[in-house]
């Protein structure tokens, strides 16, 4: 595992890469400034189906 | 009576699905019944035959040779055929349409995608958003969760596995943070410096993080943390980790905490925490009375104290309310705020002037709107569950203000109307524009109408030019949201 | 909470162990023999069919039209008819190919007297087996029976057979890791299309082949029956794809697929951690093009074990390598090729990297299933495939792409909960 202050300090150190998942506004906004960002093509896990989200979710997911 | 007809290329190649494909679109022409484009291989004559689509040249063709053959209603349609065929055959592949517009469908894939990724920024239904926020911690990312309604319970427990991996966890229901100089949702573009911020507040942050920027400092990063952090519940886990990572981070010299008041154990933790460190810090808890404080901490009860202090210097000295104020036509002021913080951050300002408020987000001291007396100033706070439900917040779309805002403007015992102006990334393209159209449509007269501009000179919108917008829709324009209150005050206090 | 996070560490580092397994393979086609001698439980009137487990009352027309076909060729029945009713009234045992270290594609006929591809995973020690590609048109895998079908079955047996058995032990076995790499590069996703790993195996095998056949016509048969035929690698590549999963298999909390199968009927999968069980659900109908005469009524409902291709790998999650075979899903481009991969990227733990795509910048084929994926992520694994017709004894009337039915990663998913004690 690594050291705590070192992960913050990494996310701290330079502009921050980054995985949007949701409003495509956000990434919009962050690829204007020229930042590394990835959009996801988000949609509910398990199709929305709630107990399949949960039972995924006690599978570590 | 159909028509077979055939058309040889001779040595001519193409591969067989391509082939397949183009027999395909053959069959959507008038009239043909079927169609197939084959090498004319014996095996592929035997098919062809078979099905009825084997003339005299096809059946002449050899291994080497394309054959084109279609079955039609009459001789027409079945030349009509083959002329298409050999117009496909020209150009036989077909290029995908947007092929760039390619997305991962799960964080996961996202991740291994952008190497390097160290932050995910998630603004699902709030239903959706731990278990995505857990999928992120899990691929070594820290978490900015945008989205609200997330469960207590589920917060505590990622809040509680981000911990465990060294990770932070911002929100849920964090709508700003500044990283590394680079503003995330709504968050405005704020000058780079040695001011760091730790906040359960969105419009908090920005208030104080722009008023620090517009008066010569600069942020060196903002990190939310969430409205519940500092509770009981949570804990502190992500002030803690936030202001351990401040105070660590070689660019920032002092540190604003803005929070609602802590629960006492945390307050407690987040004392001993600062006390250990050798920087300066400023806890702007609004709403609080008193706090137990370690010397290197001063306690501020406004967002603009809490920006002065961190610059070390008095902001907006030469603002004089008593000076600006125009006699309102009312008692009461009506306050309409798309920012929670600034919202408690007015509440705090007319309070101490010992003024009788009402809220639906009271700070403590003030009162409930529910039986409060008619002439109470009323300071809403817009981006309320009860007012967003099924709607944007007003941030985004400030037609939520609308309504309230009419009604008001013909409230008879309103003499101020007071408004917040949200700047930067995230927020409308153009919420003073707005505001004045709607003030202007307004019949006269109308209650006096004061505003802040939160923003900053290099955002989006630019704060100078919505300042100018306002103005020219008559609004009185302060220079903060705390100086805004007091003029509305003043406003107050000069028709008596 | 802490015990849903160990189970989750459980889970991965079971994951991990699956995915070092299937990288760690080392498949060497290592000898070609009559199925009596590699598989002696093999007795009179067993029959290895593909997919999951099947009884003749479900069996869909081209099953039944190979089941009789082959009772025939086994002499076992004097005709097709006797053969049907034979099977009918319970005088054959039937068991899927997967329950033997066997696959095969299509209906997957395995008997006692076929010769069989014998793939040997030199890093595990265990073998795959799977019968001879009997090359285009009327075929047993497509449920064709007739007398040209069972008299090349004969020669399979009697004369190529032997031949490629002989040839084979005299190369020292072939490697096969290194050659799908190759055929990857060249075009080749080694479901639908297996141009460039055949004619790899052919050059592989010719010097061999000619030095131990002593009959020149013999030796002249045998290369032409592999020149002529496009897909004499799918099988090996089959039994290659057994021999790389069957290591997988068992690895406690593991949510690895470990084979993908279809019987005409059921769609089934297992998975590591849940051993021999079968999840299955309904097979869909494949979507894709169709020979001139035929079309969409025609078509069976999929069937085969080639989908062990897709398993390890290859097949429809190597797309990207095969931009030709993607124009088999109907309007897709060419260029679409690479989307299905990185579809599938989606859904597995991995890269392979010594199977890599020039065309996605030498991108590693999407290795280990994961069934927690699929069923988060709605993706299911696409499956390139050909499509037989639905009356016995016609044959192959098209191919095109299949999708595994999400139902099997549901059910696996609620048997993995159980089985490490989440649910």
């Amino acid at each position: 595992m690594n050291d705590p202050t070192d992960r913050l300090a990494d996310l701290l150190g330079a502009a921050p890469r980054v995985v949007n998942v949701g409003l495509a506004q956000f990434a919009d906004d962050l690829e204007g400034q020229r930042v590394q960002v990835v959009r996801v093509e988000w949609s509910p896990p398990a199709g929305g189906d709630p107990e399949l989200a949960d039972l995924l979710s006690r599978l570590g997911m | 009576m159909s028509v077979t007809a055939n058309r040889v290329r001779a040595g001519f190649f193409l591969d067989s699905v391509a082939l397949m494909r183009l027999s395909r679109s053959l069959l959507a022409l008038p009239g043909v019944e079927d169609a197939a484009l084959m090498m004319g291989t014996p095996a592929n004559r035997e098919l062809l035959g078979d099905a009825g689509l084997l003339a005299d040249e096809g059946a002449a063709a050899s291994g080497g040779d394309l054959v084109l053959a279609v079955r039609a209603g009459d001789e027409t349609q079945a030349r009509a055929a083959l002329e298409h065929a050999e117009t496909l055959l020209r150009r036989p592949g077909q290029r995908a349409a947007g092929g760039d517009d390619w997305h991962p469908r799960t964080l996961r894939s996202a991740t291994r995608l952008l190497e390097g990724a160290n932050l995910a920024l998630i603004s699902v239904p709030g239903d959706f958003a731990a278990a995505e926020a857990r999928k992120a911690l899990r691929q070594g990312l820290h978490v900015m969760i945008f989205s609200d309604n997330v469960p207590l319970e589920a917060e505590v427990a990622l809040k509680q596995e981000a911990r465990q991996r060294g990770l932070l966890v911002m929100g849920p229901d964090c709508g700003t943070a500044i990283v590394g100089g680079v503003p995330l949702a709504f968050a405005n573009r704020v000058a780079p410096g040695d001011i760091g911020i730790v906040g359960a507040s969105g419009t908090g942050m920005q208030e104080v993080s722009c008023l620090v920027s517009e008066h010569g400092g600069g942020i060196s990063h903002a990190l939310g943390v969430g409205g519940r952090d500092l509770g009981e519940a949570v804990g502190g886990i992500s002030t803690l980790m936030a202001l351990r990572a401040l105070m660590a981070d070689p660019a920032t010299r002092h540190v604003v905490l803005i929070s609602k008041p802590p629960a006492p154990a945390v307050a407690a933790r987040v004392g001993e925490c600062l006390a250990g460190s050798d920087k300066t810090f400023t806890l702007c808890l609004i709403g609080a009375r008193e706090f137990a404080l370690p010397p290197n901490a001063g306690f501020a009860s406004t967002l603009k104290e809490a920006a002065a202090q961190a610059l070390g210097k008095a902001i907006g000295e030469r603002f004089d309310p008593a000076a600006l104020a125009v006699p309102a036509r009312g008692p009461s002021i009506r306050g309409l705020f798309a920012g929670g913080t600034l919202a408690a951050e007015a509440q705090v300002v007319l309070l101490a002037a010992g003024q009788a408020v009402a809220s639906n987000a009271p700070v403590p001291g003030a009162s409930a709107l529910d039986g409060a007396p008619p002439e109470a100033h009323r300071l809403l706070d817009l981006g309320d569950d009860a007012y967003t439900r099924g709607r944007p917040h007003p941030m985004i779309d400030p037609g939520v203000r609308d309504g309230p805002l009419r009604a008001a403007l013909a409230d008879p015992l309103a003499g101020v109307v007071l408004l917040d102006t949200v700047l930067g990334y995230g927020a409308c393209d153009d919420p003073a524009g707005h505001l004045a159209e709607v003030l202007e449509a307004a019949p006269a007269p109308r209650p006096t109408v004061v505003a802040s501009v939160t923003g900053t000179r290099d955002d989006p919108q630019g704060r100078a030019g919505q300042i100018e917008r306002l103005r020219a829709a008559g609004v009185l324009v302060a220079p903060s949201n705390a100086d805004a209150a007091a003029l509305a005050l003043a406003c107050v206090a000069a028709r008596c | 909470m802490n015990a849903i996070a160990d189970v989750a560490e459980r889970i991965e580092a079971a994951n991990a162990e699956a995915l070092a397994r299937m990288l760690a393979a080392d498949p060497v086609l290592v000898d070609v023999l009559p199925a009596a001698e590699v598989l002696p439980v093999l007795g009179a009137r067993t029959i290895l069919h593909a997919g999951p487990p099947l009884v003749w009352d479900d069996m869909c027309g081209p099953m039944r039209g190979a089941v009789a076909g082959i009772a025939v060729f086994e002499g076992w029945a004097r005709d097709l008819e006797q053969a049907a009713s034979l099977a009918a009234d319970g005088a054959f045992a039937f068991h899927p190919n997967h329950d033997f270290g066997a696959v095969g594609p299509m209906t997957g006929m395995t008997t006692v007297s076929q010769p069989l591809l014998v793939v040997e995973n030199r890093a595990f020690g265990n073998r795959a087996y799977c019968t001879v590609n009997e090359g285009l048109g009327k075929v047993m895998r497509f449920g064709g029976n007739d007398a040209e079908v069972l008299q090349r079955l004969a020669w399979l047996r009697d004369v190529l057979g032997p031949a490629l058995g002989a040839a084979v032990r005299e190369a020292g076995g072939v490697p096969l890791k290194a050659l799908v790499a190759r055929g990857l590069t060249m075009g080749d996703e080694m479901h639908q299309r297996n141009v460039a790993c055949s004619g790899l195996l052919l050059r592989a095998l010719a010097a061999p082949l000619a030095r131990t056949c002593r009959d020149r016509d013999v030796l002249a048969q045998a290369l032409a029956f592999m020149a002529g035929n496009d897909q004499f690698f799918l099988n090996v590549a089959m039994a290659l794809g057994k021999a790389m999963m069957d290591p997988v298999r068992g690895i406690a909390a593991s949510s690895v697929v470990t084979a993908m199968c279809r019987n005409g009927t059921e769609f089934g999968i297992r998975v590591s951690a849940t051993g021999d069980q079968w999840f299955s659900a309904p097979v869909e109908m494949p979507e894709g093009l169709y020979f001139p005469g035929f079309g969409a009524a025609d078509a069976n409902p999929d069937m085969g074990d080639s989908t062990i291709v897709e398993t390890v790998g290859l097949g429809g999650f190597a797309m990207a390598a095969a931009p030709a075979v993607a124009g088999f899903v109907g309007a897709g481009a060419a260029s679409d090729a690479a989307g299905y991969t990185r579809a599938m990227a989606e859904i597995t733990l991995g890269e392979n990297p010594e199977w890599t795509i020039p065309a996605l910048d030498y991108q590693g084929v999407p290795s280990g299933i994961d069934v927690r994926l699929v069923v988060d992520s709605r993706v299911v694994p696409t499956i390139n495939t050909g499509i037989a017709h639905r009356e016995p004894g016609v044959g192959q009337v098209g191919a095109g792409v299949v999708r595994a039915p999400m139902a099997c990663f549901e059910a696996a998913l609620r048997a993995l909960a159980r089985e490490v004690g989440v649910a």
